[in-house]
């Protein structure tokens, strides 16, 4: 006996919309029941993941610089995903824009006033939009596998960033300690409501760029042209779109993007580069993009939901003493039941093997 | 929203709704933050133990909170302001990726005292940083290292070419060569502190080049089991791992933090806690060897007894002659090496067959 999913012929307009709610009750449900099982009060445990993390400003605060990268990186990928161009390696782009847009701040130190600011983002989304160019460029030339060249070139990367810290781009002042010099003043990224909290311009630059992407995918040509290519790359074909243009274009805005993510976070809420400077961010903002159904306004939302689900999973690893693996469960049920209710609006669940067998059985006889 | 989450909870549960436990007024709270999991059995385990030492010290008079595996970058700081803000009275910070994170929160939170390990920025009054000097440890099993392979090579899995790791790998490869002065050290870096997988692919590279004996400065017990299945012998990190490795492991560092942490937890409460940065070593509880196991009598004593001369006579492991790697003189006969020059040291000694990442 084994199951399939049947494609529904039409799915329910009201599934469609409660389907995040279901999945919330759902994640609630199957959360209380792990806390409990763990000898937690249940009722703690979802009153400091859901309503802790919103109770105060400086929360907030911490809320939107956690959503902040994920957005950004999340609302470029989704023209990649759109355009079906597998970009998984965002991850990388955020580090090549960090680094590109540390070169003012790091290298030339004594470079001092309000120019430094504007040059370093746009550094940053040059340097992410190469590095995208990269895996790009082989697909539409050579037709290599985006999915590989790009997650490979994560790692490549990761390890610059590592190197260059330690190496050329250390703090001479610094001990030998692998960090570069602490960026000026001029080279921070200035916070949005400093006697509040900590948030900067990131959020701001995600919210916006969100607004762009969503008016450029649903109301504009070229929004159709990304779509009809991501659909049916013939019919596209047909229409006079390129496939190898659209290639180069989804690359670049998702790379130009995640490096503009990068350098917010380096010259915002870090101040420096370090040898690690992204929890992740590159890939979590991928499941960020399909909980947002890969909508540019459903993806500021997730982004939300998401950094939430990290900052209240600290809030309860302080206040009950929970374990992080605990936290990191409840984070993929949430995950589990938002992607498996998503499906289910879709599919429809059927149960093959036994009953052909049986009737034949009953022919025989 | 809010509605929807506590009738959901209610009835799911149908336990009654308690907010948040008010902290008593009169109990310490002391919190810790760790870079790795609580189950690494290695570098963030053993501050745990710490932790578990303060509470059973201070019994009801103190209360605790940790969060574990936060990584080092914009996530730290908020970690640390969150503690600071329920009420942390001190609070460690037990990785050097913490540093600035730390600096920045403690200049907000005047009243709370901030520990910082490892690291060496203090800018505020109320910030302190405490180290060990685990490369006494170091130089033991260099001892050990040095009389029990037959080759004359041991296989070292570092992590990251900080000092911290860097004066490890010196006094490892002083402590062997006072045995044999041709000891040679093969390297790995294993570029993360903890990654058993990794770990484990570092420690065959080693074992397949032909070293008969290895140590880490990573926090699994990966390398240990590797070794075991070779039937090679080789050294736990950070806490005694002897349970992973019962016929492997020849002794270990062990961290133990639980005096320090005890001692701060106490100025806190007497209002006594000052600024300082304490390099605390095997003199003072800091550094502990685990049993020494799997090794014969004559070595045990030896390594007994450079464990006292460490320890009871205060003997510095960069204590000259010493050489650089590339055959300069660094300290001359019975010059004792600056903590300075061996916080920020950035060079091998002679003797270890690896060109630094730099």
């Amino acid at each position: 006996m084994r199951l399939e999913l049947i494609k529904r012929p039409q799915h329910s307009v009201l599934f469609s919309a409660i389907s995040p709610l279901i999945a919330l009750v759902l994640t609630m449900i199957a959360g209380a029941i792990m806390f409990s099982v763990l000898g937690k009060n249940p009722l703690d445990a979802l009153y400091y993941y859901f309503i802790d993390p919103l109770r105060e400003t400086w929360s907030l605060h911490e809320l939107a610089i956690k959503a902040a990268p994920l957005i950004l990186i999340a609302v470029g990928l989704s023209v990649c995903f759109l355009s079906n161009n597998w970009n998984i390696g965002a991850e990388g782009q955020f580090i090549a824009g960090a680094i590109a847009g540390s070169i003012l701040p790091v290298v030339f130190p004594d470079f001092q006033n309000w120019l430094v600011l504007p040059l370093m983002l746009i550094m940053g989304m040059a340097g992410g939009a190469a590095y995208a160019a990269v895996p790009a460029f082989l697909k539409a030339r050579f037709n290599t596998n985006e999915i590989l060249t790009s997650l490979m070139l994560v790692y490549v990367a990761e390890l610059f960033l590592d190197w260059i810290v330690r190496g050329p781009w250390r703090d001479p002042g610094g001990m030998n300690f692998p960090e570069t010099r602490d960026f000026h003043s001029f080279a921070i990224l200035p916070e949005l409501m400093p006697a509040a909290g900590r948030a900067n311009w990131g959020i701001v630059f995600a919210i916006i760029a969100a607004l762009v992407l969503w008016f450029v995918l649903g109301k504009t040509r070229k929004g159709f042209e990304i779509r009809v290519l991501g659909q049916s790359p013939r019919a596209g074909r047909f229409a006079g779109f390129s496939a190898s243009r659209m290639v180069m274009v989804a690359f670049l805005i998702s790379g130009a993007l995640a490096g503009l993510a990068g350098i917010s976070e380096v010259a915002g809420a870090i101040g420096q580069l370090q040898p690690s400077i992204s929890p992740g961010y590159g890939f979590t903002a991928i499941i960020v993009a399909f909980l947002g159904r890969l909508n540019p306004l459903g993806i500021v939302a997730a982004g939300f939901v998401l950094a939430l689900s990290y900052l209240g999973g600290e809030a309860a690893q302080i206040s009950l003493g929970l374990s992080d693996k605990a936290a990191r469960a409840f984070q993929g049920m949430l995950l589990f039941f938002v992607l498996g209710c998503d499906t289910l609006i879709h599919y429809r669940i059927r149960l093959v093997g036994r009953a052909p067998q049986v009737r034949e059985a009953a022919e025989h006889v | 929203m809010k509605k929807l989450v506590m009738a959901l909870a209610a009835s799911t549960a149908a336990l009654a709704f308690t907010a948040a436990p008010a902290a008593a007024q009169d109990k310490t709270k002391a919190c810790w933050i760790y870079v790795g999991p609580i189950g690494d059995f290695g570098y963030s385990y053993q501050h745990h133990q710490g932790l578990l030492d303060v509470e059973e010290h201070f019994g009801d008079k103190v209360e605790t909170a940790y969060l574990e595996s936060v990584p080092e970058g914009a996530d730290a700081e908020r970690a640390i302001e969150r503690f600071a803000r329920s009420g942390c009275d001190i609070i460690f910070a037990t990785s050097f990726g913490f540093m600035d994170p730390v600096q920045k929160v403690a200049a907000k939170f005047p009243d709370i005292k901030f520990e910082h390990a490892t690291g060496f920025k203090r800018d505020h009054p109320n910030v302190a940083t405490y180290n060990s000097r685990f490369h006494e440890g170091r130089y033991v099993q260099g001892v050990i290292a040095a009389q029990i392979s037959e080759k004359g090579e041991a296989g070292y899995i570092a992590s990251f070419p900080i000092p911290e790791v860097v004066m490890g790998i010196n006094a490892f490869m002083l402590g062997a060569q006072s045995v044999n002065p041709d000891f040679k050290v093969k390297i790995v870096w294993a570029n993360t502190w903890f990654d058993a997988g990794k770990e484990a692919d570092a420690a065959k590279a080693l074992l397949d080049q032909g070293v008969d004996v290895i140590t880490q400065h990573t926090d699994s017990t990966a390398p240990l089991q590797v070794a075991g299945e070779r039937g090679i012998k080789g050294f736990g990190q950070a806490s005694d791992m002897i349970k992973f490795a019962p016929d492997t492991q020849l002794t270990s560092i062990v961290d133990d933090w639980g005096p320090y942490y005890i001692e701060r937890v106490q100025a806190v409460m007497d209002g006594s806690w000052e600024q300082q940065d304490v390099w605390g070593g095997m003199k003072d509880g800091h550094v502990v060897m685990a049993p020494y196991t799997n090794m014969p009598d004559d070595v045990k004593a030896a390594a007994e007894a450079v464990e006292a001369k460490i320890r009871d006579e205060g003997f510095n492991p960069f204590t000259g002659p010493v050489y650089k790697q590339d055959g300069t003189l660094w300290l001359e006969e019975g010059e004792v090496a600056p903590d300075g020059d061996v916080l920020s040291i950035n060079f091998y000694v002679k003797g270890v067959d690896d060109q630094l990442p730099n």
